[in-house]
């Protein structure tokens, strides 16, 4: 490669952006510097809270001001600085110059607007287009963003497309006007691993065609290996790396990039328990290396001969669909189709698929927390469907589940060791009240949380937090089985890492036996045993997690695993 | 849903004590006989309510227990009108007025424009209406004699004026809040940070993007605003001496004039069906999320 | 949050005034000074006299006790109507929600106010008549608010949370929802109290509202709205106290709604039909 001294597209100096709330001042960027050369794309990497999603924001000037505020900095952007532009002139680069793509395709489109008016909208307004002509090349849009059928769908509001169009109508509106710079905010977070690869692909191939320069933002590192030629790393508002893509993979510099690369799962060699941002930086930012204890590799070890403890026979979850003036059952959904496998004691077994695959419900039904339509749960011998509700009661204490979001799994008005205390005060409340509080101390501790927590509320917990004390509640009563619905999905990267870490620590020591659903196929494929691969409500393929990625024998099995980012 | 709340009406009409023909002084028994049998009052319950039901299907809201020699139609054919006419008025002045407030309050959150918007709203939903008739009264009409201080003549303009006025009041204070509340909401939405991400003025933003979703729940709130300024106001009636249908309200229900109470609850639940209907439609065309549902 | 601080520094001036103001008064509320009809505020007579020569200071603080009494018993009786009628349908949900809150449709419907007036009519215009009356007229809102509230936390995770652990539905209830439900009804509450004020103050207008020799500031605004040219005073002060109250409310209402539960804001509340 060639490197003529040009000038950057783009420039960032020195940018700062605080937040001014009545609590104090947040540094939301500090002093970050970077560039984008013409035809460049850049990935910018950190986690939620980083200050990526601020900065991508400010270029535009799209953040509210107040609280929002820039106190310092330059964005030169083809030798004007945005940050002193008039609003007018500004006007004129939004949108045409520079375009955004955001992370939420359910909610950045206007629902009361048809998609072909709202990419029409921009071109009548930098172009100065006619209308006819605006919604001609609407239509033209939608065709090259790769959505069947754009003449029908051009007409469509945007609730009647599914997530993957919707993001490509934003891309459509986003390079209407041919931008310079193209800036993409989180675009696949929200969508499912195998439109995540379409959806990158066609940016990609965009970025060619009309060859643009693009800043990608993104909290995994994995999505911009294919995609970006160089990256910068934010990591507590601050710039912590800048390197080629290549040189960050191969070898990064600062312990936290190095961190980051470790604590996701690979398809491949893990070790024992994943590494984390702290094995390679401390609290205060020294770097360290972590012990060849904790490089020791991953070996899983034969539970085939283990009793069973869970046993699925036919299992089938309807919802049916009622319309008309009283409710008649038109149709069903079929959540969960016919679905039979046995699960043994001290084993994980993984449930992969993609959303509204029926997951999430065939582990609602095995608890018994969602109604199945047929079919028999046996959880050690005992049909889950046949007990009382006071014998119901019982069981559940043997049986957990952890939920997916960190947010609402805790009530917001109970304070933590209420919290953890409830099921003990319904299952062992003959123990007496101050050993059980003594308890509640132990798994505070066992998960990793100090004791002098117990008096606070979730609000002011970080989801990772919330996330240990969900999960030192559902050990509270000694269960022997536990469902983890997603429940590391909403996490940074580094955190789900310590949450892995946590589980499989509590598996060994307590003996338990999970089912771990999840979207994600390289976090089942580390942590679980075997596999079970979903689609429609069916398993489609059940094998030992080591046969299921070396050898698939499904085609949708081998789509999935195609569509995992090739970063590692 | 009208049957259920007319047989509602007249069984709890029935189940209060006293009766319309009940005064200061006893009646001659023969002469309350007369009037019973008159007015059929004398058959049991159960008859009576099916005779209402069967004249009210044909039309016939009955004779009105008060107003000898008028029917409860005539009554309500000579009113209705004039309330449809103040009510409409004063629905088209506080949507204006009030979608105008919400909109510079919300578009100039937390400074000035809004407090101001906010102060004259919170006014307004605090002063009892028959105050503000007064005070305008007072003020315009008697001190600078701009406009005539009562009467209908008709429903002359200038007789409009002033009841519009005093009727629009509260109802301008609560849709200014509305909308001043939903289009701050709105202007939250991922999708507005799309629109001025395209270069989109302030003012487009604002009434292209946000203002259609923000008027979703005004939407809402003006069914029955609608049946409540329609239907007529008994204060403003009776300070501005208007022949409006609110009087009948009251005074049937004071003199126990069944026929007449239930006459205008039954106009007033059509009303609310017509007017929820228009606004299911006004909904759907606005959000056209509700339509595949 | 200056809205919450200005509301509840308006209504607790409010309430102190009311409560202590009677204490310095040289009259009472019956008497009549014949001499001095209709006079304007001086140092005897602060607010000035009515009409009818009686002193309007006392009147006026004795008939802010009456009103804001009316105002919180009446918000009781709808609260507690509401809140468990709400809950048991939001809990229930399905058939038996869908029947409830029909019933609450159809009682919209009716000409609850009408009823109100023919209860006053016939029972007479005791007072606790009236509270009753008007909070039976009023919990409506709070029971759809309440049945909404109920249904999204149903459906929380930690609510299945709790039934994951074994929680019996009671408890669920007393420990889960209900605590969750206190922000949301405290706020309507406050937004209810205004309301009862405003509607006994129309009951006022028709003279079916507080009698004498009790008074309210509803009744009170009445009287002096009557007079207005005559003795101005006679409505200012009165007028000044009421409007000031509800502002208050107002005030705090909104106030405590945008802190607590800013996704509720646009919850279209139907207005009461008192004009």
């Amino acid at each position: 490669m060639t490197e003529t001294i040009q000038q950057p597209l783009l420039s960032i100096n020195n940018l700062c952006v605080e937040f001014r709330t009545q609590q104090g001042v947040t540094q939301a960027v500090d002093d970050l510097s970077f560039e984008i050369k013409h035809g460049q794309t850049v990935g910018l990497v950190g986690e939620s809270g980083s200050g990526k999603s601020v900065t991508a924001l400010s270029i535009l000037r799209l953040i509210q001001e107040p609280p929002g505020c820039i106190p310092a900095g330059q964005i030169v952007f083809e030798g004007q600085d945005l940050l002193q532009l008039p609003e007018k002139q500004l006007r004129k680069i939004r949108g045409n110059d520079i375009s955004m793509v955001f992370q939420e395709p359910m909610t950045s489109l206007n629902p009361v607007f048809r998609v072909g008016y709202q990419i029409a909208e921009v071109l009548r307004l930098h172009k100065k287009l006619s209308k006819k002509k605006a919604w001609q090349r609407a239509t033209e849009l939608l065709d090259l963003v790769g959505i069947p059928d754009p003449q029908k769908r051009v007409r469509f509001y945007p609730h009647e497309l599914s997530g993957g169009q919707k993001q490509r109508v934003m891309i459509a509106m986003a390079i209407a006007c041919e931008p310079k710079l193209l800036i993409c905010d989180e675009p696949t977070t929200a969508l499912d691993v195998t439109i995540q690869k379409q959806v990158l692909a066609l940016l990609q191939r965009l970025q060619q065609e009309l060859s643009m320069s693009m800043l990608f933002i993104t909290h995994d590192l994995g999505v911009i290996a294919d995609l970006a030629d160089e990256v910068v790393v934010m990591y507590r508002s601050r710039k912590v790396e800048q390197a080629t893509t290549a040189e960050i993979f191969s070898h990064a510099k600062h312990p936290y990039s190095q961190g980051l690369l470790a604590c996701r799962p690979k398809l491949h060699d893990n070790p024992k328990r994943l590494l984390t941002v702290a094995d390679f930086m401390s609290e205060s930012g020294e770097a360290r290396q972590p012990s060849a204890e904790q490089l020791q590799p991953q070996i899983k070890s034969d539970k085939s001969h283990n009793p069973v403890l869970l046993e699925v026979n036919n299992l089938k979850t309807y919802f049916p669909i009622r319309s008309g003036l009283f409710g008649r059952v038109k149709a069903h959904v079929k959540a969960v189709d016919d679905v039979s496998f046995t699960v043994r004691k001290g084993e994980t077994l993984g449930l992969v698929g993609e959303s509204g695959c029926g997951k999430t419900t065939l582990g609602r039904t095995i608890l018994n927390l969602q109604p199945a339509s047929s079919g028999q749960v046996l959880f050690d011998g005992v049909d889950v469907f046949a007990q009382t509700a006071a014998n119901m009661r019982q069981l559940r204490s043997r049986m957990q589940i952890i939920f997916q979001d960190p947010f609402a799994t805790l009530n917001p008005r109970m304070t933590i060791g209420h919290a953890i205390m409830e099921p003990l005060s319904i299952h062992h409340a003959a123990v007496g009240k101050q050993q059980n509080w003594q308890r509640v101390a132990e798994l505070i501790e066992q998960v990793g949380l100090n004791p002098d927590i117990l008096n606070r509320y979730p609000h002011e917990f970080s989801g990772g937090q919330r996330q240990r004390i969900a999960i030192a509640r559902a050990l509270a009563v000694n269960p022997e089985f536990i469902v983890c619905d997603e429940s590391v999905s909403a996490l940074d990267v580094s955190v789900q890492a310590q949450v892995l870490n946590l589980l499989l620590d509590l598996q060994e020591q307590h003996g338990l036996t999970y089912i771990f659903i999840s979207h994600d196929l390289s976090v089942v494929n580390f942590i679980a045993d075997r596999v079970g691969v979903m689609n429609q409500g069916k398993i489609v393929e059940l094998n030992t997690a080591e046969e299921i990625y070396r050898n698939p024998q499904k085609p949708y099995t081998q789509k999935l695993l195609d569509a995992i980012p090739k970063g590692f | 849903m009208l049957w259920l709340i007319l047989t509602l009406t007249f069984f709890l009409l029935r189940a209060a004590p006293g009766g319309p023909f009940d005064q200061e002084r006893e009646l001659p028994p023969e002469v309350e006989q007369l009037v019973a049998q008159k007015y059929q009052l004398d058959q049991p319950l159960h008859q009576q309510y099916a005779n209402y039901l069967k004249s009210v299907l044909s039309g016939d809201l009955g004779p009105s227990f008060q107003y000898a020699d008028h029917s409860v139609n005539q009554l309500i054919g000579l009113s209705l009108p004039v309330s449809l006419q103040i009510g409409f008025c004063a629905l088209i002045f506080s949507l204006f007025c009030g979608l105008l407030l919400g909109i510079i309050a919300a578009s100039y959150a937390d400074r000035w424009p809004d407090l101001v918007a906010m102060i004259v709203a919170v006014i307004g939903i605090s002063t009892p209406n028959f105050v503000i008739a007064r005070l305008l009264i007072l003020w315009l009409a008697v001190h600078w004699q701009w406009l005539p201080v009562a009467g209908w003549q008709g429903g002359d303009w200038p007789y409009l004026v002033l009841p519009v006025i005093a009727l629009s009041f509260p109802y301008i204070a609560a849709i200014a809040r509305l909308v001043r509340g939903a289009l701050l909401e709105v202007l939250q939405q991922p999708f507005v940070r799309t629109a001025q991400a395209k270069g989109l003025t302030r003012t487009e933003v604002v009434f292209k993007h946000a203002l259609q979703p923000a008027l979703l729940p005004v939407v809402s709130y003006l069914g029955p605003a609608a049946v409540g300024l329609m239907t007529g106001s008994v204060v403003i009636e009776q300070i501005f001496g208007i022949p409006g249908m609110g009087r009948y309200f009251v005074q049937g229900a004071l003199n126990r004039d069944y026929t007449l109470v239930l006459g205008v609850v039954l106009v007033m639940g059509l009303m609310m069906l017509l007017f929820n209907l228009l606004v299911d439609l006004l909904y759907r065309y606005l959000d056209p999320r509700v339509k595949g549902t | 949050m200056i809205k919450l601080r200005l509301g509840l520094l308006l209504l607790s001036c409010l309430v102190l005034a009311v409560v202590i103001g009677p204490l310095f008064a040289q009259f009472d509320t019956e008497t009549i000074y014949w001499d001095f009809m209709a006079s304007a505020p001086d140092e005897t007579y602060w607010f000035g006299t009515d009409v009818m020569g009686r002193d309007l200071y006392i009147r006026t603080l004795k008939g802010g006790q009456v009103s804001l009494l009316v105002g919180l018993l009446a918000t009781v009786v709808s609260v507690v109507l509401g809140v468990v009628y709400g809950m048991v349908a939001g809990m229930a949900g399905g058939r038996i929600d869908a029947a409830m809150m029909r019933l609450v449709d159809v009682f919209y419907a009716l000409p609850f106010l009408f009823l109100v007036i023919l209860l006053l009519v016939f029972f007479g215009q005791h007072i606790w008549l009236l509270f009753t009356a008007i909070g039976c007229y009023l919990w409506l809102d709070m029971a759809r608010i309440v049945r909404g509230q109920t249904l999204v936390l149903k459906e929380q995770a930690f609510v299945e949370s709790a039934r994951s652990i074994g929680q019996s539905t009671r408890l669920i209830v007393l420990k889960h929802i209900l605590p969750n439900l206190i922000g949301v009804v405290v706020v309507y509450a406050t937004l209810i109290v205004p309301q009862v004020i405003m509607i006994e103050s129309f009951l006022s207008f028709l003279g079916l509202g507080i009698q004498e020799p009790m008074t309210s500031w509803g009744s009170l605004v009445n009287e002096g709205a009557s007079y207005m040219e005559l003795a101005p005073w006679s409505l200012w002060f009165p007028a000044l106290f009421l409007s000031l109250t509800l502002v208050g409310f107002n005030l705090l209402g909104d106030g405590l709604r945008d802190r607590w539960d800013p996704q509720m804001q646009n919850q279209p509340t139907r207005k009461s039909q008192t004009q």
